[in-house]
C-alpha cells in the first residue's frame, strides 16, 4: 500500500491530523519552518537533521586524514582479491564514524599526533613523509599488544582503534563483502545447508 | 517550540472506544473492535510507519547505504536499520531511578510500537506459569488458568501465523503452526551437542510466515531482517497486520503523534469520559472522548496514565483504590555469552540468512525444585554468516594470537596488520555462536514505578520514577546460565569469548528493563485489594476502563510476553463486545 493510501485508510490526509484538528496548518507551517532538510528514504526526519549537521561538521583536518589514509593501508593492503581500505573508502568512514562517536575524537586526534611524535623521534619527520620502512618500524612496535614495549602503550591503544575501525569499514563496503563472499541479503527460498557442508561436518537433517 | 496557547479542544465524536497505544496489545483491540463494527480511535505517541513504504522501509539495504554503516545511534538504539524509533532515552521525555537503582525503559514512537522490530519468538505460557505460587509458594498465582487463554492463544496463531512443531510438552503447549525454517550448520552442531548434554532443542516458535496465510500478507523470503520490518508483511508486527486492516474497515481513527497525558473521568459516575493528549508537533492539548477507555500504552506508559489521572474522586490515581498501580513490575532475567568454533574457520559461504533470528531453541527443561533457583529460563541461539556491519572484526587482538587459532602451523602474536590480518578476518568469518538466556523472576511488590514528584516531560507530563533490585533467585538463575552456556560451547569444540562473567557482575544478569519485556504494573485478580484489573482486565474501580498490554500480567513466564498480550487483548476485547451486547457496559 502506498503511505497515502495508509494515511487515508487511517483517517487521515496526507498533511496530517485534518480530520480532527483544526489547526493542520500550523503543524505544517510549523514543519516547513523548522526543516529545511529532505527526508531520504529510511530514515526519519530526525535523523535527517542529525546526519546533515554531522555531515557539515569538520573535525579531522587534511594531514589527520592523509595520515589514516597511509595507516588503514598498511593495515588492510591489497591483495590478489581485494583491494586496500582507502580504496574500499574507509577514509571517509572514519572521518564520519568520529564524529558520529565523539568519544572516538580524542583518541583519534591524539593517536594521530601521538604518531607524528614518535616517527620525529625517530626519523625526524612526520610519518607520512618517511619511507615505507621506516613506517613500519614504528607499526611493528605497536602492531602486537601482547609483545609491545610498556613505554609505547599509549601507541599500540591508537594501532588497536585503527586496526578496529578499518577492518569494520573494509568488511562493511562493497568491497569488503564482495571479499568475504557474503550470499544474502536478497530474497531466496531457505533450504537447509548444502548436502556437501553437511558431509563434510559429519551432520544430518535425520538425527 | 512550546506555544504558549495551551488549551483544551473539545471533539465533537464520542467514539465507542478510545485505545491509547497501537503496539501487540492496542493493535489487537483495535482489529477485534472495528471488525465488530465498534468506532475506535487509537492514539499513538510516535509517527505512522509502513514498512513497505520506501520513506520508512529499510528491508534489504547494505551496511554502505549508512553514513554509520549500521551503527546504532541516539536515534535508533539496535542499528541504524532496525524498526524502532525511540530508544533507551528519548530527547524531552526523561525518566528516573529512585535510590540509586537500575531500570531501563525502551520504547518505541511509531505506529506498532515496539512490535516493529521485536524478535518475533512467539511462545505461549504453559499451565503452569500461570500457577507459579501454587507450585513453589512464592509470588502469586493468576486468577486464570492456561485453559482460560488456550482458544484465545489457538485464534492468535491462526490469524497471524507462527511457525514451530507440535512436542507435546506439558508447560510449553502445542498451538497451530507453519512450518519451520530447517537449522542453519551452527545451530546443528548445538543441537548435536545438546543432546550429547542431555539438554532439549526443538525448532523455534516464530511469527513469520513460512507458508502465505491471506492475500493480505507475502510469504517469508528469508532475508533475516524482520527487526527492520518486513515489506511483504510476512512477519507479525501490530502495524503491518493489525492495525492496516482496522483501518481498512472505515471504523477505526487512527491518530499519530498523539501523547496522552491523563484519562478523564465523570465526577458524578466515576466512569472514563475520554483521553486527553497533546500533540507531539504542535504542542497542543486535545481531548478525544469515549464511551470505553483501553489502555495498551505497555506496562511503563500505562501506570503512568493510570497514576497520573488523579481527581478528587480518585486521589491515588484512577484504578488505584488498591494502591498496586506500579507495584509488581518486572522483566525477563537476560544473561548472554558467545563463542567461537573453531571446526567453522575457512566455512564454505552461502546464503544462511533463513529468517530473522533463531531456528532452534531451548524451553525450560529442568526441575527447580531440585535447583538453588525457582524459576526456569530458555535460550536463544545466534550465530552464522551474516551481513557484515558496524563492529564487524572488531577486537581481533583478543583472538588471532590463541593457541590454536594458528594458521597452517605458525604461531603468530596477536593483533597484526597486513595481508595475514586480512586473511584472519577471511578466516573467523562466519565463525561465531551467541547464547542468551530469558529467564521468569520472582515478582515483587518492591520493585515498582511511581510518579516522580519533581520531574516532567516536555510535555509537561509527570514522569515515571523506577525502583527495581534484582534478588538472589535471579543471580543465581543468571550462574546457571553461564554454566549451561560454557557446557554448551565445550561440548561444540568451541572457546568461549571473554571471561566467564563471575559473582562481581551478578553473572552477567541484564539489568533490569534491558530484556524489553516489562510486565506487571495493573496486574489482575479476583481480590481487589491486591489488585487493579478483575480476571478480564477490566479495573475493579471503573467498569469501562481496560488494560490491554502487558501491565495485567500476574508474573512473566520464562517465555517472552508478546503471545499472551496478543491473546489477552483478543480475550478482553471480545468480553468488551460481549458485554455491550448485553447492555452491561
Amino acid at each position: 500500500m502506498k503511505r497515502r493510501d495508509y494515511l487515508k485508510n487511517m483517517g487521515l490526509s496526507s498533511l496530517g491530523l485534518a480530520v480532527f484538528n483544526p489547526d493542520e496548518k500550523a503543524i505544517e507551517n510549523l514543519e516547513s519552518a523548522k526543516v529545511p532538510v529532505k527526508r531520504p528514504n529510511g530514515r526519519t526526519q530526525e535523523e535527517a537533521e542529525m546526519e546533515a549537521r554531522l555531515q557539515a561538521e569538520v573535525f579531522l583536518n587534511k594531514h589527520e586524514l592523509d595520515t589514516i589514509t597511509i595507516l588503514s593501508d598498511i593495515i588492510i593492503p591489497a591483495d590478489g582479491k581485494s583491494g586496500s581500505a582507502s580504496q574500499s573508502g574507509v577514509t571517509a568512514f572514519i572521518e564520519f564514524i568520529v564524529k558520529d562517536k565523539p568519544e572516538f575524537k580524542t583518541p583519534m586526534r591524539g593517536g594521530l599526533r601521538w604518531l607524528d611524535s614518535e616517527s620525529n623521534k625517530r626519523f625526524g619527520k612526520k610519518f607520512i613523509e618517511i619511507t615505507a620502512a621506516q613506517r613500519i618500524n614504528i607499526v611493528d612496535d605497536i602492531a602486537y599488544p601482547g609483545t609491545a614495549p610498556k613505554h609505547l602503550s599509549q601507541g599500540v591503544s591508537f594501532f588497536t582503534l585503527m586496526r578496529n575501525l578499518t577492518a569494520t569499514g573494509f568488511f562493511s563496503s562493497k568491497m569488503g563483502i564482495a571479499d568475504l563472499e557474503y550470499k544474502g541479503n536478497t530474497p531466496n527460498q531457505w533450504n537447509g545447508v548444502p548436502d556437501d557442508v553437511l558431509k563434510q561436518y559429519g551432520l544430518s537433517y535425520d538425527a | 517550540m512550546i506555544n504558549s496557547s495551551i488549551y483544551i479542544q473539545s471533539q465533537q465524536e464520542v467514539f465507542d472506544v478510545v485505545i491509547v497505544g497501537s503496539g501487540a496489545g492496542g493493535g489487537m483491540a483495535a482489529h477485534t473492535l472495528t471488525k465488530a463494527g465498534a468506532k475506535v480511535c487509537v492514539l499513538e505517541a510516535g509517527q505512522p510507519f509502513d514498512p513497505a513504504d520506501p520513506k520508512d522501509m529499510t528491508q534489504l539495504k547494505w551496511p554502505y547505504e549508512s553514513l554509520r554503516r549500521g551503527a546504532s545511534s541516539s536515534l535508533r538504539n539496535f542499528g541504524d536499520f532496525d524498526a524502532a524509533y525511540g530508544g533507551w532515552d528519548i530527547e524531552g521525555e526523561p525518566y528516573t531511578r529512585k535510590d540509586g537503582t537500575k531500570f531501563d525503559w525502551f520504547r518505541s514512537r511509531m505506529v506498532g510500537g515496539r512490535t516493529n522490530h521485536w524478535g518475533r519468538i512467539s511462545l505461549r505460557f504453559g499451565p503452569d506459569d500461570f500457577k507459579r505460587k501454587s507450585i513453589d509458594g512464592l509470588g502469586d498465582d493468576w486468577p486464570i488458568g492456561y485453559d482460560d487463554v488456550k482458544p484465545y492463544y489457538d485464534k492468535v496463531d491462526k490469524m497471524i501465523g507462527v511457525f514451530g512443531t507440535n512436542e507435546g510438552l506439558r508447560n510449553n503447549p502445542d498451538g497451530f503452526f507453519l512450518p519451520p525454517p530447517k537449522p542453519r550448520l551452527h545451530e546443528l552442531m548445538i543441537k548435536k551437542a545438546n543432546k550429547a548434554l542431555g539438554i532439549p532443542t526443538y525448532p523455534s516458535r516464530m511469527s513469520m510466515l513460512t507458508k502465505p496465510i491471506n492475500n493480505e500478507r507475502g510469504q517469508c523470503f528469508y532475508c533475516g531482517q524482520c527487526n527492520r520490518g518486513c515489506s511483504a508483511y510476512a512477519d507479525f508486527s501490530s502495524s503491518s497486520v493489525l492495525i492496516k486492516p482496522a483501518a481498512a474497515t472505515g471504523n477505526l481513527t487512527m491518530l499519530p503523534f498523539a501523547m496522552a497525558r491523563e484519562v478523564l473521568t465523570d465526577p458524578a459516575t466515576g466512569l472514563a469520559t475520554g483521553v486527553s493528549y497533546i500533540h507531539t508537533g504542535t504542542m497542543q492539548e486535545y481531548t478525544v472522548k469515549g464511551k470505553i477507555v483501553v489502555l495498551a500504552a505497555s506496562a511503563g506508559e500505562t501506570a503512568r496514565l493510570l497514576l497520573n489521572s488523579k481527581s478528587s474522586r480518585f486521589p491515588n490515581g484512577l484504578a488505584n483504590s488498591s494502591g498496586v498501580v506500579g507495584k509488581y513490575l518486572n522483566d525477563s532475567t537476560g544473561a548472554s555469552r558467545s563463542a567461537i568454533i573453531p571446526s567453522l574457520f575457512n566455512r564454505k559461504r552461502y546464503n544462511e540468512d533463513g529468517v530473522g533470528g533463531m531456528h532452534i531453541y531451548t524451553p525450560w527443561w529442568l526441575d527447580n525444585a531440585k535447583l538453588d533457583f525457582p524459576r526456569g529460563y530458555h535460550i536463544e541461539y545466534g550465530g552464522g554468516m551474516g551481513m557484515p556491519n558496524y563492529g564487524f572484526g572488531w577486537g581481533i587482538e583478543g583472538l588471532n594470537g590463541r593457541e590454536n587459532f594458528t594458521r597452517d602451523g605458525l604461531k603468530k602474536a596477536a593483533g597484526g596488520y597486513g595481508a595475514t590480518l586480512k586473511e584472519d578476518y577471511r578466516r573467523f568469518y562466519g565463525s561465531y555462536v551467541s547464547f542468551a538466556g530469558r529467564g521468569e523472576p520472582v515478582v515483587r511488590e518492591d520493585n515498582y514505578c511511581e510518579i516522580d514528584p519533581n520531574v516532567v516531560d516536555k510535555y509537561g507530563i509527570p514522569v515515571l520514577r523506577f525502583n527495581y533490585k534484582w534478588s538472589d533467585y535471579e543471580v543465581k538463575q543468571a550462574k546457571h546460565m553461564q554454566e549451561t552456556f560454557e557446557e554448551i560451547i565445550h561440548a561444540m569444540g568451541g572457546e568461549p569469548m571473554g571471561k566467564k562473567p563471575g559473582a562481581d557482575s551478578n553473572y552477567g544478569l541484564a539489568d533490569p528493563g534491558r530484556i524489553i519485556h516489562e510486565v506487571g504494573t495493573a496486574r489482575m485478580g479476583d481480590n481487589k485489594n491486591t489488585s487493579v484489573l478483575n480476571s478480564n482486565c477490566q479495573a475493579h474501580d471503573v467498569k469501562n476502563l481496560f488494560v490491554a498490554d502487558a501491565a495485567p500480567f500476574v508474573s512473566q513466564g520464562d517465555k517472552n510476553a508478546t503471545w499472551t498480550i496478543l491473546a489477552l487483548s483478543l480475550r478482553t476485547s471480545e468480553y468488551i463486545i460481549d458485554q455491550r451486547k448485553k447492555g452491561n457496559l
